[in-house]
């Protein structure tokens, strides 16, 4: 199924060019409060829990299966998915597999980069 | 300060259609203003306040309250997706509370089944857009996310989210303006095309073209009319999204909306006699239901199955108009047909066939946007004259 997916390419900005670079290099990144020190994602330069100045922290690229859902479509189904990261925050992604019936909440994923039909990568997740 | 008794909602129209063509969005709000006025016993001259949606044309309300050639000293432009409406009616009832204005008018139109509906979302044009769109979050997906966790969660079956198809289809079945009037069966939806796993094409709403209007007034207007009015109560708004990736998907804004809407209208769940209940897919009811306390958490599957929500079997009546699930989503945003059956059920003009006897209070639920990502929950409790 990963094959014949074709990724829409995320649009980098201000507040996410790093996300977008570090993707180019096989990295994850979240970032981090200055502050109250809680990780979050989607990134953004002020934290949402206190306003405060934040860091960039590279991510392991493991987590847990949160939720999913095969979605039927022309072309072939595909996964949806929300993977919690071990680091602490949860987003939204796919799942490559070949066997989307065998998935189940709470099982280990791991993170693989993928290419968009534009300029950056796109973080997508696999079994184990 | 409460806005309790502060305004009643006095006109509804909903505009009758479900594919609406050869009509432009403007043209659908006058006729649905000179519907809901007329409802009312008012003209146009007596419409001191105006809001609508995002979808309106124009900027804010600008160009429509120049079209519906309105004389407004209060106009504002909210928009928080299906749930838009039933706040509209809470901020409405503000404005009226706060001697801005006398009597409200709401619009909405939309023709998505016309190409004529809301934008579709743009890459880059939110900031999480770039962090969702890529990996094709439609939006049953993204409902089917939190129904599969609450089934992981909670023990929830697909045969008790059918449940709920089946309530709504046993009172569609007496709207004969609904898109969707066959009674279906469990198995019914449970064997339809699978959309987003766990959700089958049954579990969705319909897709409709639509229009409607809401008049709220002063009660001292409101007495003065024929029609008996319907006093607001209580209103609750909360917003829900996964606070910096810090997800709880299977509990909806209206744990929190719902709380505030119960104390300001001094009521309590076993008060409800009749409740809409925001449903754009079987799951979005099931999660409200739980989070407003008409069932413990994790008890939402038990509570609706078994024809729970039917008008004459059940002990919560809901969506007695067939709802989004078989009646009509106007322009994919359902939370004004919430507020008109309301309205019906209070006045005792619901079908005979559904409506509830001796219903004096009624419960309003919207949700705009989506479970999982990020929703809008407005609550309102409705009382009859």
């Amino acid at each position: 199924m990963a094959e014949n997916d074709v990724f829409a390419s995320p649009v980098r900005d201000p507040d996410t060019a790093p996300f977008f670079d570090a993707l180019r290099e096989a990295k994850l990144l979240i970032k981090t409060c200055n502050a109250c020190n809680q990780p979050f994602f989607y990134p953004r330069t002020l934290c949402p829990f206190c306003l405060s100045e934040s860091s960039w922290v590279e991510c392991s690229g493991e987590g847990t299966l949160y939720s999913y859902t095969q979605v039927a479509r022309r072309g072939g189904d595909y996964v949806l998915a929300m993977v919690t990261l071990s680091e602490g925050p949860t987003l939204m992604t796919n799942i490559l597999t070949d066997t989307p019936e065998a998935l189940a909440i709470g099982q280990r994923v791991r993170v693989e980069f993928v290419d968009t039909v534009g300029d950056e990568k796109l973080p997508v997740f696999v079994p184990g | 300060m409460s806005i309790n008794g502060k305004a009643q909602v006095v006109g509804i129209y909903e505009y009758p259609d479900r594919k609406i063509t050869n009509r432009t969005l403007a043209q659908l709000h006058a006729k649905a203003a000179r519907g809901a006025l007329a409802d009312a016993g008012l003209t146009s001259s007596d419409v001191d306040g105006y809001i609508t949606d995002s979808v309106a044309p124009g900027l804010g309300p600008m160009s429509m309250v120049e079209y519906l050639g309105l004389d407004v000293r209060y106009a504002e432009t909210t928009d928080t997706g299906g749930s838009s409406y039933v706040n509209h009616v809470a901020h409405a009832t503000q404005a009226i509370m706060a001697g801005k204005c006398d009597v409200v008018l709401v619009t909405f139109a939309g023709m998505p089944r016309s190409g004529l509906g809301g934008s579709p979302p743009t890459m880059g044009a939110t900031p999480e857009s770039s962090f969702e769109l890529p990996y094709s979050p439609i939006t049953p997906a993204q409902y089917a996310l939190a129904a599969r966790r609450h089934m992981h969660e909670f023990g929830t079956t697909s045969e008790q989210l059918a449940w709920i198809k089946v309530a709504a289809s046993h009172h569609a079945q007496h709207n004969p303006n609904a898109m969707l009037r066959d009674v279906v069966t469990v198995e019914d939806v449970v064997n339809s095309r699978m959309v987003a796993d766990p959700l089958h094409l049954l579990d969705c709403c319909v897709v409709s073209d639509g229009a409607g209007a809401i008049v709220v007034a002063r009660p001292e207007i409101a007495r003065s009319l024929k029609r008996p009015g319907v006093i607001v109560r209580g209103a609750g708004e909360a917003f829900s999204y996964n606070k910096g990736g810090h997800a709880d998907i299977t509990t909806t804004a209206a744990a929190r909306s719902g709380p505030v809407a119960f104390a300001e209208a001094g009521v309590t769940q076993a008060d409800v006699k009749y409740a809409s209940i925001y449903d754009s897919f079987t799951i979005t009811v099931l999660l409200q239901l739980e989070d407003l306390g008409f069932c413990a958490k994790g008890d939402g599957g038990k509570f609706v199955a078994d024809g729970n929500l039917i008008s004459g079997v059940g002990k919560l009546p809901f969506n007695t108009d067939g709802g989004g699930l078989c009646n009509n989503h106007p322009n994919n945003r359902g939370g004004a047909t919430k507020v008109f059956e309301a309205v019906r059920q209070l006045r005792g003009e619901a079908h005979p066939a559904v409506q509830v006897p001796n219903c004096d209070i009624a419960l309003v639920q919207g949700m705009g946007m989506s479970l999982s990502t990020r929703h809008n929950c407005g609550t309102l409790i409705l009382e009859a004259i």
